[in-house]
């Protein structure tokens, strides 16, 4: 395939131009990736920073931001988005024409961020949308969004077009759209990010892993654990634990060696 | 350009509407000096983390009655020439049980701004509303009902406005659920 590609850009250089049926197609949909002109929150700030002139992006054929869903290819899911929100978020994403992508940009809309633990605050968008990439920062500057798009483009290098879902004769499904409740988002008339707990659902997977749930519930029945606000912590100082939270401990890849051996 | 301290202001409440003002209790220190400064050396300062219990609900502020609060809004904006009322809002004290509303008017032709506070109890917080004559605390007026739940009757449309109509709770309060599970445990059981 390599030798493939490097006889076939050599073709190019002598004005011949041969393809494959997927790399013309990959082509067309990679360079005109069009986004939805929505911004929920200060990321939306560096999106636009990233569409303006300085780090232009219509380089990489996605400067076109579309005020519909019907023309867009693209959701840049850019800021925070609020329970109240996330109902006009799913609902924009089930009006986008496939192929459809989205980009969940800082650490908002990934997780939920500095305002996961908060009433109002949906935790992670990929509760009810399948996320292409993501974007940590708070919030990523313009090359991190460039760089998404880049990943982005990759992504649709890979796709085969027998493989993929809007050729083929399954149609496109929409995603189910939440209701408010009385503690929280429902859906179908279930609880599933009440307040003050963890979402009850788990997040979607990728588009390329097949747009399931990937079922990994983030321990609904588990409080998490803040070692200075519990008073069986041992304090180094005021504000200092002693030692590591063995939660952290557990992820912590330094500290891992340290475990393996104790 | 209008200037007016909380003392005048407290003088200016005594005389004209009286039996508004709510004579806090003030510690005995600052009720006995009178403005002068206290003899002898200064209490050792405590250390960070050491202080004695604070009394919160301890203020030189005008602190008013709930219900007379549309009458000195009127005072404040028909006599007092206070006509911009820029903050509405309320603190939750929950360890006293109290919820306090808070006031802030400002005079369009500057100077220092007015502060009237007016405190209802928590399970029973209600305080007449001033926006069929003063518009300007609609929004404000909502937003208090909404986070802290304080009901402001004579209101023309007290509805939710950053959470949803269904939701249950008032997110501001103090002893609303953080990161507890308590719903959760509710299914549970």
């Amino acid at each position: 395939m390599a030798e493939d590609t490097e006889i076939q850009l050599e073709l190019e250089k002598q004005g011949v131009f041969v393809s494959t049926i997927n790399r013309f197609y990959n082509w067309g949909r990679r360079s005109s990736v069009w986004p939805l002109a929505f911004g929920l929150a200060c990321c939306a700030i560096e999106m636009m920073a990233t569409g303006l002139s300085r780090y232009d992006l219509a380089r990489f054929g996605a400067e076109m931001f579309r005020a519909s869903p019907r023309q867009a290819d693209l959701m840049i899911v850019a800021g925070t988005v609020t329970k109240k929100m996330a109902p006009q978020v799913v609902r924009l994403y089930n009006q986008m024409p496939e192929p459809r992508y989205v980009i969940s940009m800082g650490a908002c809309a990934t997780s939920g961020g500095p305002f996961r633990d908060g009433y109002n605050v949906l935790r992670g968008i990929d509760l009810f949308l399948p996320v292409d990439v993501y974007i940590p920062g708070c919030p990523p500057r313009p090359e991190a969004l460039l760089h998404a798009i880049m990943t982005l483009q990759a992504q649709i290098d890979d796709q085969k077009l027998n493989r993929v879902r809007w050729y083929g004769k399954t149609e496109a499904k929409d995603f189910p759209v939440p209701t408010f409740g009385k503690q929280g988002l429902e859906l179908e008339g279930r609880l599933i990010d009440p307040v003050g707990g963890l979402p009850l659902i788990s997040p979607y997977n990728s588009p390329l892993a097949g747009e399931l749930r990937s079922g990994r519930i983030e321990h609904p029945e588990l409080a998490r654990h803040f070692p200075i606000m519990d008073d069986t912590v041992e304090l180094e100082g005021p504000n200092k634990a002693v030692g590591v939270a063995p939660e952290i401990a557990i992820d912590d890849l330094k500290r891992k060696p340290e475990v393996a051996r104790a | 350009m209008p200037s007016m301290s909380t003392a005048e202001l407290k003088e200016r409440l005594i005389r004209d509407l009286p039996g508004v003002l709510v004579i806090t209790p003030v510690k005995a220190e600052h009720a006995n000096n009178g403005g002068t400064q206290p003899k002898g050396d200064p209490p050792p300062k405590p250390k960070r983390g050491e202080e004695g219990p604070v009394d919160l609900l301890a203020t030189k502020d005008a602190i008013v009655l709930a219900e007379r609060i549309p009458d000195v809004a009127r005072y404040v904006r028909d006599t007092l020439g206070y006509t911009l009322l820029t903050d509405l809002t309320a603190v939750d004290y929950l360890a006293d049980g109290v919820i306090e509303l808070i006031y802030r008017f400002v005079h369009l032709e500057g100077g220092p701004t007015l502060a009237i506070k007016t405190r209802v109890p928590r399970d029973r917080a209600v305080v007449p509303s001033i926006t069929p004559f003063w518009p300007g605390a609609d929004l404000q007026e909502r937003e208090a009902f909404d986070m802290y739940g304080v009901d402001f009757p004579g209101h023309p449309n007290l509805v939710r406005v950053y959470m949803w109509d269904a939701f249950e709770g008032f997110p501001m309060r103090k002893d609303f659920p953080k990161q507890g599970d308590k719903y959760i445990a509710e299914e549970e059981e």
